[in-house]
């Protein structure tokens, strides 16, 4: 089997999450490449090479990746798809933007949000909200995929370095145009790859009271989120979302403070190893979920927490 | 300007889900079902162009059983003008590549200048036939909008993506798949819902567009997860951080 994994990197860090689907491709293969999308990404592809279990490096350098648009990795994808069993990506925003248009071009099914691999063509995965857990084959002969970061393990940057063969075709569809990104600034672990999360929901009242979780998440060293009724409320913005429809997360330890736990945001962090709730009411839902519950208001506990939390 | 907009019937949101007694797929008898969020999300998005003066017509689709026309009503009462489902038995299950290959063909044949979707249906979470449907089609694809603009000939979208927003600037015809805060979606008033009785719903089939909807993956099971270990309630901040301390040593 020889398996592609798409790499997201800054043109010189490969991201956290593909090291995690590098692993997920390394239970699939006998021999995994990296393919390095992008303009002036070379040292990515330096640092690809040195990540334990792959093989070769693909280096596609050209202007029309710089913003890994869809529109012109998926045709490169397809190009060089027919050498592998197997295509995956992280299930990032990006990664769920180019799969499924990269499948469409090979006629293939892609399978999306891959907790768990039983075997080369058959995969667990969430459906319905992670209510039920779904097996499915694939009877495609290219399979594209998607896997989660929090349900494989992370592989190491090695020293040891793979062949980097370079891909001079460079695809540019010019019906779409990169304007702008908008990346809101953090000094905090980024929520997926974060030890510890504290989450705050519609509880928590407004955005001042939000920022007192940052206290928190900081003596920690830990990541903020937020419920999707916190993030609709203004309260903190859009990429903090954890649930079905946001961020899936699964740190050590999760605190949930003033939040329900809806199914839908249950689908996001249930997966954690510690879930604490926070919350006044005893019925709220979160505490089925919660190794530890707090039933209590969280404008005692917050203040209360920060002045006792030695870290 | 001509929108074409894609809506899925599912399981409401508020419903638990089960496996069947022998794990061979989703319980589905008796649930109540719903137009997907994300899709009553991206047709209220085209009602809101076709206030602003942007959109003339908006043309609704499914791809499912007869009874998806309750989710084709429900879009024209929020506003859209006509629609058009694509049949098929009520026990095959559809997979993303297959819808978006009948949704190709009623392009072709409509040739709207913008596609409106959503993101993701609450049922597969698949988050893919937007994406598939504009490969197919060759269009641009602007997927988890928060915010449009569209003028004569191009659309420029906010997405939603890991760490902030995206803006790309995409040459119509485009498609565009929907996050939930791309607006927030009207209830339809009694007098609009007794005026979409009247729109016209014109149906097809997947042989009349010549589409191969045959499955490509197939359900081996379908288990509920993994059951977490019962937790416990603890009486004050000194409990819980002695317990997070030497219980389960996450501090
Ligand atoms: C298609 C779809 C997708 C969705 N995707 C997501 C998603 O990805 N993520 C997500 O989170 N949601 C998602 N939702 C929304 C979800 O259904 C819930 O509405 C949402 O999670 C509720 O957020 P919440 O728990 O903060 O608010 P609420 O449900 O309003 O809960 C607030 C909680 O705070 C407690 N509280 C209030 N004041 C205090 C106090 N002083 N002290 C202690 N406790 C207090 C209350 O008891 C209550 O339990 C989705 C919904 C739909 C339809
Ligand atoms: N059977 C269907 N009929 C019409 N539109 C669909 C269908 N399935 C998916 N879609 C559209 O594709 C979007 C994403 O669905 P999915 O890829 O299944 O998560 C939905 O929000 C719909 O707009």
């Amino acid at each position: 089997m020889n398996v592609l994994v798409i790499s997201e990197h800054n043109n010189n860090e490969i991201k956290d999450s593909t090291m995690h689907a590098i692993a997920a491709a390394c239970e699939l293969g006998d021999s995994v490449d990296l393919l390095v999308a992008g303009f002036n990404c070379s040292v990515a592809a330096t640092n690809g090479a040195k990540i334990e279990g792959i093989a070769k490096v693909l280096l596609a350098d050209s202007e029309p990746y710089e913003n890994q648009l869809a529109e012109n990795i998926a045709p490169l994808i397809q190009q060089i798809a027919t050498k592998y069993s197997h295509i995956l990506m992280a299930a990032t925003t990006t990664g769920k933007n180019i799969i499924p248009r990269a499948a469409a071009l090979a006629d293939a099914q892609p399978i999306s949000d891959v907790i768990s691999i039983v075997n080369k063509d058959t995969f667990k995965r969430p459906i319905y909200a992670g209510n039920v857990i779904a097996t499915i084959q694939s009877h495609d002969k290219i399979k594209f995929m998607t896997v989660r970061a929090t349900a494989f393990e992370s592989v190491l940057q090695e020293s040891s370095s793979a062949a980097i063969e370079v891909i001079e075709e460079s695809f540019d569809s010019v019906k779409s145009e990169f304007i702008k990104n908008d990346m809101a600034p953090s000094e905090r672990p980024e929520l997926t790859s974060a030890r510890v999360i504290i989450s705050g929901g519609r509880g928590m009242l407004n955005e001042q009271n939000f920022k007192l979780l940052e206290n928190l998440a900081d003596k920690f060293g830990g990541a903020v989120g937020a419920s999707r009724a916190a993030v609709d409320s203004g309260f903190a913005p859009n990429d903090m979302q954890v649930g079905q429809t946001g961020k899936i997360v699964a740190p050590d330890l999760y605190i949930a403070i003033g939040i329900s736990g809806a199914i839908q945001h249950l689908a996001g962090m249930k997966e954690s190893k510690i879930i604490v709730a926070i919350n006044k009411d005893p019925e709220a839902p979160i505490f089925k979920a919660a190794d530890y519950g707090l039933v209590a208001d969280l404008f005692d506990v917050i203040p209360e927490l920060d002045e006792k939390l030695i870290v | 300007m001509k929108a074409l907009v894609s809506v899925k019937r599912v399981v409401d949101y508020n419903v638990k889900v089960s496996p069947k007694d022998d794990n061979s797929g989703v319980n589905l008898n008796n649930l109540k079902m719903s137009l997907n969020p994300f899709c009553e999300i991206a047709v209220e998005e085209a009602v809101r162009l076709k206030e602003k003066g942007v959109i003339e017509e908006i043309l609704v689709v499914s791809i499912g059983p007869q009874e998806a026309q309750e989710q084709i009503r429900a879009a024209l009462a929020i506003g859209a003008d006509r629609g058009i489902l694509v049949k098929v038995e009520s026990d095959i299950e559809l997979q993303p590549l297959a819808v978006a290959k009948c949704l190709k063909k009623v392009f072709d044949r409509e040739q709207p200048d913008l596609i409106l979707m959503g993101k993701q249906s609450i049922d597969g979470d698949n988050n893919q036939t937007g994406q598939m449907f504009a490969a197919l089609a060759n269009l641009p694809q602007g997927t988890f909008a928060s915010e449009l603009a569209v003028n004569s000939n191009h659309v420029t979208v906010t997405r939603e993506v890991d760490g902030g927003f995206q803006t790309l600037r995409l040459t119509l015809p485009a498609v565009i798949t929907s996050d939930l805060r791309l607006n927030e979606p009207r209830y339809a008033s009694l007098p609009s819902i007794m005026q979409a009785k009247k729109k016209q719903i014109h149906e097809t089939t997947p042989e009349e567009l010549d589409v191969d909807i045959a499955p490509r993956v197939s359900v081996v099971s379908v288990d509920f997860p993994p059951e977490r270990p019962e937790g416990v309630k603890v009486s004050s901040v000194d409990e819980l951080l002695e317990k997070l301390k030497n219980e389960a040593k996450v501090i």
